[in-house]
């Protein structure tokens, strides 16, 4: 039916997070029968059609019911199951966000979300259908875990590595057209633990989902054009963040950088300056993001552009950064 | 106000031009929600090519007729409606989906002349039209406000909340219609989530309740008389409709929900809805 261009938003045929996600999510199926999968009539777009094809028994299609979706998915917790809940990134986060608060978060159950077209990936779409607030709002769920994974393999590690937690997961996933980072699954992954892609000293940029590839690509560029080392943190989970390897950044190169697809309130860069701030130490800060305003339509690669979150972008970001003055702190080893 | 031969003539060349479109802007943007936006064409042609009191020389008038799209994600169609109705130049569409454009899959009411409520995420659409038909009476406007649902759409919690406060209210300005298709994204209504018996649901929520074909405008015209002249509770038209209606490959094949067409399925589209 789709060729080329064409953006066929429910059939994608390759290997996308989405798709790993199904298929890992059958192989804990096998492994762990108390595992059961939900959607609201996005099976087949979200992928946890494939967990629903494998085991009928154990999946439940609600219809377009995201309240009841999440309501129904903590009955089945605290019936001793572990549910596994599929939909979009804005519904899961808003439509459905106090049933997530208060039936899954505030109960503390063991339930996982896998929140796809996250961000701005769903572009054409519109911006109904984007995403740019949900780390927001879900990270100020006390109990809840936030992952956001850069790419199909990440994906894999954080979904297996939620089950080792006995409590609500968030993992925020992209449409399907994100490019892979790695290039297997064969790296160290542990949940609340960021990822050092490249190494750096003058500048670190802290990523999340998706802008995890182009700051890669920029530090590579800014190395080859500017002689800058950047540093690249994949930040994959937002919440509990890495405050270790924020400070670290912090006090090692006194240039820091977020970057994700959401508004620049409350998400990636608003977890990282909460860090900051509170460790007194002085750096050079920016927030790339959506400037608290509502999202472009058209395609993602497009839309990254605008906001400045892609390749380009970023190197225009820490160019602009590199004579920003900030207040040199005299004891770096009081608090780090 | 019967559907005369002259006019059934005059809306049935609009509803084949405005499928046309809907086929042409499916290619143009990569895909669509083209299932849906073929059902539903007929009630928004019905409307907007007899029933909506509407000036498109002057989208703003405080006093004209309200339609919202609750299944938002028939904006596709409903973009295409409004270029035939002479809201904009046609030519914008060809940009549909495209970076920058106005036109997402959904429609940006603050982007889109004509468009009274930014729809997409389903069961909003019901509500607002509640706001609308309630304003019209604390404001004593006489304009009517129409609302179109999807019947997957129906499984929405809210879409009840808001049928409950349109009867509740005695809201009888408002007129709602559901694109009874049996179709949502993961297969048919009744095997994802029975909605059935839906005529009795609505009537138990207190609407004045009708069902017809909605691809016939005798009959539909004829519902739409009834609901207008009905008073004391709002009123339901359950259109009785087929997803991908005119477009043989696709009619009831809930794969085409959401599809792209290249240059051959496009010729065989049009050739099947008898366009050029
Ligand atoms: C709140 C919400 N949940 C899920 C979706 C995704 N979605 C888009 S269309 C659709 C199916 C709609 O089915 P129906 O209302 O029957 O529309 P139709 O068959 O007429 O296209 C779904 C689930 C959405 N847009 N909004």
């Amino acid at each position: 039916m789709s060729e080329g261009l064409t953006w066929n938003v429910y059939n994608v045929g390759d290997m996308t997070q989405r798709e790993i996600y199904g298929l890992v999510l059958c192989e804990l199926g096998e492994k762990y029968p108390e595992i059961v999968g939900l959607s609201a009539d996005l099976a087949k777009s979200t992928k946890i059609g494939t967990f629903g094809d494998r085991f009928p028994e154990r999946f439940f299609n609600v219809g377009i019911a995201e309240q009841n979706l999440f309501g129904i998915a903590a009955g089945l917790a605290k019936s001793g199951l572990i549910p596994f809940v599929s939909t979009f990134s804005a519904f899961a986060s808003m439509r459905a966000g106090e049933f997530v608060r208060t039936d899954i978060c505030y109960q503390n159950l063991n339930c996982k979300i896998i929140a796809t077209h996250g961000g701005t990936s769903f572009g054409p779409a519109g911006t109904t259908h984007h995403a740019t607030e949900d780390l927001a709002i879900v990270r100020a769920f006390a109990n809840l875990t936030v992952v956001v994974p850069a790419d199909p393999f990440e994906t894999a590690h954080a979904v297996r590595a939620s089950m080792a937690i006995d409590g609500p997961v968030y993992i925020r996933i992209g449409r399907g057209f994100e490019p892979p980072v790695y290039e297997s699954e064969d790296y160290d992954f542990a949940i609340g633990r960021a990822v050092e892609m490249h190494p750096g000293t003058d500048v670190t940029v802290i990523a999340c989902g998706t802008p995890v590839s182009h700051a890669l690509q920029a530090a590579g560029l800014l190395a080859e054009q500017d002689g800058l080392s950047v540093r690249v943190l994949n930040m994959h989970t937002v919440k509990p963040i890495d405050r270790e390897a924020v400070l670290r950044a912090v006090q090692e190169t006194r240039r820091i950088l977020t970057v994700e697809d959401h508004n620049v309130i409350g998400g990636l860069g608003g977890a990282v300056a909460e860090v900051i701030a509170e460790s007194g130490k002085g750096c050079a800060f920016r927030r790339a993001g959506l400037c608290d305003e509502y999202s472009m339509i058209g395609y993602p690669e497009d839309i990254l552009n605008r906001y400045r979150l892609d390749t380009d972008g970023i190197v225009e970001n820490v160019r602009e950064m590199l004579g920003v003055e900030f207040e040199e702190d005299e004891d770096w080893e009081d608090e780090v | 106000m019967a559907v005369s031969e002259a006019e059934r003539g005059e809306l049935t060349r609009r509803a084949k031009a405005i499928r046309s479109g809907i086929v042409d802007v499916t290619g143009w943007a990569g895909g669509s929600h083209i299932g849906g936006a073929l059902s539903q064409t007929d009630i928004l042609t019905l409307l907007y090519f007899k029933y909506l009191n509407i000036d498109p020389a002057n989208p703003e008038w405080p006093d004209r007729d309200r339609f919202i799209l609750s299944k938002g994600h028939g904006g596709v169609g409903l973009a295409v409606t409004l270029a035939e109705r002479g809201y904009f130049d046609p030519a914008l569409l060809k940009d549909f989906g495209h970076s920058g454009s106005p036109f997402g899959m959904h429609l940006d009411g603050n982007k889109v002349t004509g468009v009274d409520a930014s729809t997409g995420s389903l069961g909003h659409g019901l509500s607002m039209a509640v706001g609308l038909a309630l304003g019209a009476r604390v404001q004593g406007k006489a304009w009517r406000t129409y609302c179109l649902i999807g019947d997957g759409e129906c499984n929405e919690g809210s879409i009840w909340e808001a049928a409950m406060a349109a009867s509740h209210y005695r809201l009888d300005s408002l007129i709602g219609f559901v694109d009874r298709n049996r179709m949502m994204i993961d297969g048919a209504t009744e095997d994802v989530m029975a909605i059935e018996p839906l005529a009795d649901k609505w009537a138990a929520f207190g609407w004045h309740v009708q069902t017809v074909d909605g691809h016939d405008f005798g009959a539909l015209a004829q519902a739409i008389d009834e609901a207008q002249e009905h008073a004391g509770s709002p009123s339901v038209i359950l259109a009785q409709t087929v997803k991908g209606k005119g477009v043989d490959f696709m009619e009831n094949d809930p794969a085409w929900h959401y599809g792209g067409l290249n240059a051959d399925l496009i010729a065989r589209a049009k050739a099947s809805l008898g366009a050029e």
